[in-house]
């Protein structure tokens, strides 16, 4: 990868400070052990946050737009249906709770069987296109869901969406943990996105990951180098929504209801957003960005209704003048 | 189909008809912006509301239906241009993706500017006395709104037509949108006629939403539907065809109103079937050319 390359080259050169390489090295031994990172800040984030629920918020909200980054910031391909897989996963969840009394490991699990194979389905039809086409095909289907859903008024409550998840007394291995207290939720939350994250990890490291970048550099020639771009596109698209789909599925747990705005092209719009924001097809971007966007929104909502305004404007100077993101611009900066 | 009268049939296929010609003007703005500049208008949704609000306030100031129909695709495309020269511009050449991300967000803006103005809650508008009551078709009576707005469409693509195919303006946009360098290398200024054909895009947005507010209402959020609606027609008559977006427009119009009168449940699921459909046989759209959609 030439800019990778160029930029080893430019720490050697010694074109900046003492202090940014100390930065950059410190970067970088984060960089090589992110998983371990990750997980010791997440660990303790509960204490860094206002108020925990927030916490719970920007970990659930990080999974769905690190799953997201899969396919977009990874494999190169913009989708705006993504929450049709994060709020397929809520509703097959809550739904499977509610009116089948499900347990909850078996309702996530089934949440997961079914996000699957909608997954399967959206991308077996979307990965026939390409580029702008692409993002217009997911959009769509992503709609298609949601009025699929919408209608499907005894299952799901329709517009007033799906209410009374019972999260007071989940039986964990067979002990009783109420998940109305923050920081138990917070760590119940965090026994599977810690795994999610690692899972994530090893996906990018193996070789499947390398063909996805690959793929995004120049597809042409990842099909010259004999790699079945179709299927790979396909399976990657599969993963995106699975990871999308385990977040929609706590998400349920995490709010007792699933709204119907869960499967909203605004729903779409907010993995795309945190993305961008935090640095697309870095690893810690999404995290970064679904942070800085909630945080953002929590003290904008406070001052005025019209929060849409700032964010939007905001995303608008990002595509503009930082479109590496938050990360991304901070690891280019600092040569990583 | 037995249970159902031919004239109700008849009529259902008309009402089709006049919602497919706001989805045609919609797709062949959004085909046009896309044929020449390679950029999606994501934001395409939001001008469309822009236009039907721009077309509240201008009603409210004089009172008359024919004012706005001029005003405005004149006030929304001036928009459309400032957009293009000062937000769209800097991003050409800087992938294909950015443009859409940037009009994603710039929608945002737009329909939040829209709240602030006109409040969350929607607005009465209704088609102008001269416009309203019902015409006899022979087969039953049709409102005569609806009549308009196919004849006026109709017109306007016309119009739209002999613009692109038999001037000299639209002789340099075809060049263009086929190989801007060699246009480039002619002696003619081609960011010039992008930010033309953006602003001409985003007047024709601006005027559906216009058009459409008395049929489907004046809401912030009305612009999200129609980006969906256009995008669909766009996918099913193939990107940067004029031809194909008239076609799959009213194709779809009549999908979706035949689907309301059978089996109502899925008419919001019709357009979306149809697009798989298409997808499945013809990636490319019924008239879009293949390798286009490699982007």
């Amino acid at each position: 990868m030439a800019t990778k390359n160029s930029r080893t080259e430019r720490l050697a050169t010694n074109d900046i400070p003492i202090s940014g390489r100390r930065v950059a090295a410190a970067l970088h031994a984060v960089a090589r052990h992110r998983v371990l990172a990750v997980l010791v800040l997440l660990a303790i984030f509960p204490w860094l946050m206002p108020y925990k629920a927030l916490a719970v918020d920007i970990l659930l909200y990080g999974l769905f737009a690190m799953g997201f980054n899969l396919i977009f910031g990874y494999t190169g391909m913009l989708s705006f249906g993504h929450a049709a897989f994060f709020g397929t996963g809520a509703y097959a969840t809550g739904i499977a709770m509610v009116h089948f009394n499900v347990p909850w490991f078996g309702a996530m699990a089934l949440g997961l069987v079914i996000v699957a194979a909608v997954a399967a389905v959206i991308g077996l039809l979307a990965t026939r296109t390409r580029g702008i086409y692409f993002a217009m095909v997911t959009l769509a289907l992503g709609q298609l869901v949601y009025y699929a859903v919408y209608q499907m008024t005894e299952l799901s409550g329709g517009e007033n969406g799906l209410r009374g998840i019972q999260v007071s007394e989940l039986s964990v291995l067979g002990v009783p943990v109420n998940l109305l207290d923050p920081v138990n939720k917070y760590y119940f939350m965090l026994a599977f996105i810690g795994p999610a994250i690692w899972v994530f990890s090893r996906i990018l490291a193996s070789p499947f990951g390398a063909v996805l970048e690959a793929i995004r550099e120049n597809e042409n020639r990842a099909r010259a180098c004999g790699y079945n771009v179709a299927q790979t596109k396909w399976v990657a698209f599969l993963l995106s929504g699975l990871f999308c789909g385990v977040a929609g599925s706590l998400s349920a747990i995490h709010l007792s209801i699933v709204p119907i705005e869960s499967l909203h092209y605004h729903t779409s719009g907010l993995a795309v957003m945190m993305s961008l924001l935090g640095g697309m097809g870095t690893f810690f971007g999404p995290f970064i960005g679904a942070f800085v966007f909630l945080l953002l929104e929590d003290v904008i909502t406070n001052i005025t209704v019209h929060w849409q305004l700032f964010l939007g404007t905001l995303f608008v100077l990002f595509v503009l003048f930082l479109p590496k993101g938050i990360w991304g611009t901070l690891l280019e900066r600092l040569g990583r | 189909m037995a249970g159902y009268p031919i004239e109700l049939i008849v009529m259902q296929l008309f009402t089709g008809l006049a919602l497919g010609t706001v989805f045609v003007l919609l797709a062949v703005g959004l085909s046009m912006v896309f044929g020449l500049l390679t950029v999606v208008n994501f934001a395409h949704g939001a001008f469309y509301t822009v236009g039907a609000y721009t077309g509240v306030f201008l009603f409210g100031l004089t009172g008359n239906f024919w004012v706005c129909l001029v005003g405005v695709p004149l006030v929304v495309g001036t928009i459309g241009l400032v957009v293009e020269r000062f937000l769209v511009r800097p991003l050409y050449g800087r992938g294909i993706d950015y443009p859409l991300l940037l009009t994603f967000g710039l929608a945002y803006v737009l329909v939040e500017l829209v709240r602030i103005a006109f409040g969350t809650s929607g607005v009465p508008f209704s088609a102008p006395p001269s416009l309203q009551g019902a015409l006899n078709l022979g087969f039953g009576y049709f409102p005569l709104y609806r009549v308009f707005l196919v004849g006026f469409t109709t017109v306007l693509l016309i119009g739209l037509w002999l613009f692109i195919e038999r001037t000299r303006y639209g002789l340099v946009i075809r060049a263009g949108a086929r190989d801007p360098e060699i246009v480039r290398v002619l002696g003619i200024d081609v960011s010039r006629v992008w930010l033309l054909v953006f602003g001409l895009g985003t007047a024709v947005a601006g005027l559906a939403g216009l058009l459409a507010a008395p049929m489907r209402g004046v809401i912030p959020e009305m612009g999200i539907p129609v980006l969906v609606e256009a995008f669909v027609v766009t996918v099913v008559g193939g990107m940067g065809s004029l031809a194909g977006a008239v076609v799959a427009g009213l194709l779809v119009g009549v999908v979706v109103s035949m689907t309301s009168l059978f089996a109502p449940a899925f008419a919001d699921m019709s357009m979306f079937a149809l697009m798989a459909l298409v997808l499945v046989i013809r990636p490319q759209g019924l008239f879009g050319r293949a390798g286009l959609m490699g982007g």
